[in-house]
């Protein structure tokens, strides 16, 4: 397999990594639309971020769990999930990821290690610690990844957690997606030092920061922290730098908290254009190629609308079913 | 042990969870339990000592020594981060038993509880279970004032995707305990302090937590099922946890005085054994309900409106609240006193009805 010297990356992993983003954007183009026409019920856009969890997820087995956030689309496309699944559970189908009970917020795959998206700022971190425990009590290779946005940083359970998986030395990677704003809180002002990375080693664990509209750095970067997750040597932050390009939800203006100049240069710095001219840089495809993958995403997003729109609305007994495994 | 032996055998409450945890971690290697101190003392093996605690109320003494640290795993106080590791742990196949302190704790913590524990199942269209039973000690008597005397069953029992179990003496504790850990979901087992052998006032303490015969060999109680330890005509109360000692005692006053009682062990909060309670009421036509929590929207009420709308036609009164008062719990050994439901107040409250 030709690798490139550069970036280590072979040629099959980059053109995945180049289809998975591609294929990210447009089904969150897609669930736009949908929402538009008022049959999706809210949605937080990952447009923009799709490098951070393809660069990472290119490492991971299915055996692998990774858990999300309130914005996840991308963490689940990235990690395997089916897309008819998926727009079918959006659309709020029995055919879809969740039976129609979770939705945008809650899309979840255990099977494909998509250990569940989380309403919750905060919440999912100390899951995917208690994920890799299991790992390391039944001695599996598997490791966990947790998603979490600036925010979180916010919230007292990310140190607890980056405690926890410390001392216990947990193959955990604990992955802040730093797009800048919580909701319309820039982290500049909500975030001491400015960086969460900083405040890894204080947890006895290396701290990364990085460009996160690259997914070769993506890439490059999780690929030691989950090797040395795998081989029992403890936890990694890795803090990558990211940008949303429309509001916090669907009807959000973000223009009310930040410039169109930030917009513009952050867009000029877009992961999928990179990826593109990285490929045909290294002489991994052309533009042909690429329009071909475009296209499939395309007909890829096309196909789980068709899917949803033709799945049937959970049957009402559906409302009282599985809160438990059994109650009686 | 001998049959005669078997059939008499007394242990402490304490004795019958740890009994109960100790057999189920021999037997299914993915079970684990994990909280502060549950060994006590991690880290120091220069010590010497397999465990300086074993929980503060020695629930867990002894089991590091079988089990080993991966198993018995002391925490840091973080019960949002250790609670939410057992919630992903649950997950992901294995069955953690964790240890919240004291039930108050959950202020820190009712996040991974109630958010993941409780939700995940549904959320997620009943692909993931979250095997996990949360102990957590309750209860007044202690001299512990407001924040580590409290009950507050209701407040789980309130959430869909929680069961909630309250024993009353070491039997049930032990049938309970292992039914929570064999359940495939989340299951919180309140364990009373005055049950596990805490007072401050000598004579409360005097007897508790014994008195009940357990079997040595693993059984369940099911979750969901109310035990009748008293029958009788004239009256049905209704105890949980500590409360159905307190209603046995009044029983015995009641009895003394002429009057045929009947006493519900609920046990089961979350589901609840609604059956019992409406049969036993239906006979008896009058019912006075013991519960230690505070009395706004408590499982005291819970069970008032189920008697009223189920069985009204068959009341010669109306259902009886005995509660704590709408109060916070007090240290001042004679305040705490009368904070509890106690037996006179039982008594007092049937005899109001029944003459």
């Amino acid at each position: 397999m030709a690798k490139s010297k550069e970036t280590g990356i072979d040629k099959q992993t980059a053109l995945w990594m180049y289809q998975t983003m591609t294929t990210t954007r447009m089904f969150e183009a897609e669930c736009r639309r949908q929402a538009d026409q008022g049959k999706l019920r809210g949605m937080h856009s990952s447009i923009g971020q799709e490098a951070v969890p393809t660069g990472i997820c290119a490492h991971l087995k299915d055996g692998d769990q990774i858990l999300g956030t309130h914005r996840s689309h991308h963490h689940c496309i990235a990690k395997g999930v089916n897309l008819n699944e998926m727009m079918a559970e959006l659309l709020g189908k029995s055919t879809g990821t969740n039976k129609g009970k979770g939705g945008t917020m809650h899309i979840a795959d255990i099977n494909k290690g998509m250990l569940g998206a989380n309403g919750v700022v905060g919440s999912n971190i100390p899951v995917a610690v208690g994920a890799a425990l299991t790992s390391k009590l039944k001695g599996s290779q598997n490791v966990s990844v947790v998603f979490f946005g600036d925010g979180a940083v916010g919230q007292g359970v990310l140190y607890e957690s980056m405690n926890l998986a410390s001392i216990w030395k947990l193959p955990v990677i604990f992955v802040c997606e730093n797009n800048r704003y919580a909701e319309a809180t820039p982290f500049e002002y909500s975030m001491a030092g400015q960086s969460v990375a900083k405040r890894a080693p204080g947890f006895d664990m290396p701290g990364i920061n990085v460009d996160g509209q690259s997914v070769v750095e993506m890439y490059n970067a999780s690929k030691v922290a989950i090797q040395k997750a795998r081989n029992g040597e403890g936890p990694t932050l890795i803090e990558a730098m990211t940008y949303r390009y429309q509001g916090h939800f669907g009807a959000d203006p973000p223009l009310t908290y930040r410039t169109e100049e930030e917009e513009a240069l952050y867009k000029s710095k877009d992961c999928i254009d990179r990826m593109k001219s990285y490929l045909i840089d290294m002489g991994f495809s052309d533009e042909e190629e690429i329009s071909g993958m475009d296209e499939k995403a395309n007909i890829a997003v096309a196909e789980s609308v068709k899917f949803a729109d033709e799945s049937p609305f959970p049957n009402l007994e559906e409302l009282h079913t599985e809160v438990y495994v059994k109650y009686e | 042990m001998t049959q005669s032996q078997e059939n008499s055998r007394q242990i402490t409450y304490v004795q019958a969870v740890n009994e109960a945890i100790e057999y189920e971690m021999a037997n299914d290697p993915d079970v684990f339990i994990m909280g502060e101190d549950i060994a006590g003392g991690a880290g120091r093996a220069d010590l010497g000592k397999q465990d300086a605690w074993g929980g503060v109320f020695r629930l867990t003494k002894g089991l590091i020594g079988k089990f080993g640290e991966d198993r018995v795993r002391d925490t840091p106080i973080s019960e949002a981060g250790f609670i939410g590791a057992g919630v992903g742990a649950a997950a992901t196949g294995m069955r953690p038993i964790v240890d919240l302190m004291f039930v108050g704790f959950f202020g820190v913590c009712g996040d991974q509880i109630v958010n993941n524990a409780a939700k995940m199942h549904y959320m997620f269209g009943g692909k993931v279970k979250i095997p996990i039973t949360i102990i957590t000690s309750t209860g007044a008597g202690t001299a512990s004032a407001a924040q580590h005397s409290e009950t507050l069953y209701s407040v789980f029992t309130h959430f869909p995707g929680l069961k909630c179990v309250s024993p009353s003496d070491p039997y049930t504790a032990k049938g309970l305990m292992t039914a929570a850990i064999r359940d495939d979901d989340p299951v919180i087992v309140f364990n009373h302090k005055l049950l596990m052998g805490r007072t401050v006032k000598p004579e409360m303490g005097k007897g508790i937590g014994f008195g009940s015969i357990v079997p040595e060999n693993s059984y369940e109680i099911p979750i969901g099922k109310a035990l009748v330890p008293v029958e009788g005509n004239d009256i049905t109360l209704i105890g949980i946890s500590y409360t159905t000692l307190v209603c046995k005692e009044a029983a015995v006053e009641l009895q003394k005085k002429g009057y045929s009682v009947e006493v519900i062990d609920l046990l089961s909060l979350s589901p609840m054994d609604n059956e019992t309670i409406i049969k036993s009421v239906m006979k008896t036509r009058n019912v006075v309900i013991v519960d230690e929590d505070y009395p706004r929207c408590s499982i005291a009420s819970d069970i008032s409106a189920l008697v009223a709308e189920e069985a009204f036609d068959y009341l010669d009164s109306p259902p009886i609240r005995i509660t704590a008062p709408h109060t916070l719990v007090p240290y001042s050994l004679p305040l705490e006193m009368e904070y509890l439901p106690s037996k006179e107040k039982v008594i007092e409250a049937a005899i109001s009805i029944l003459e």
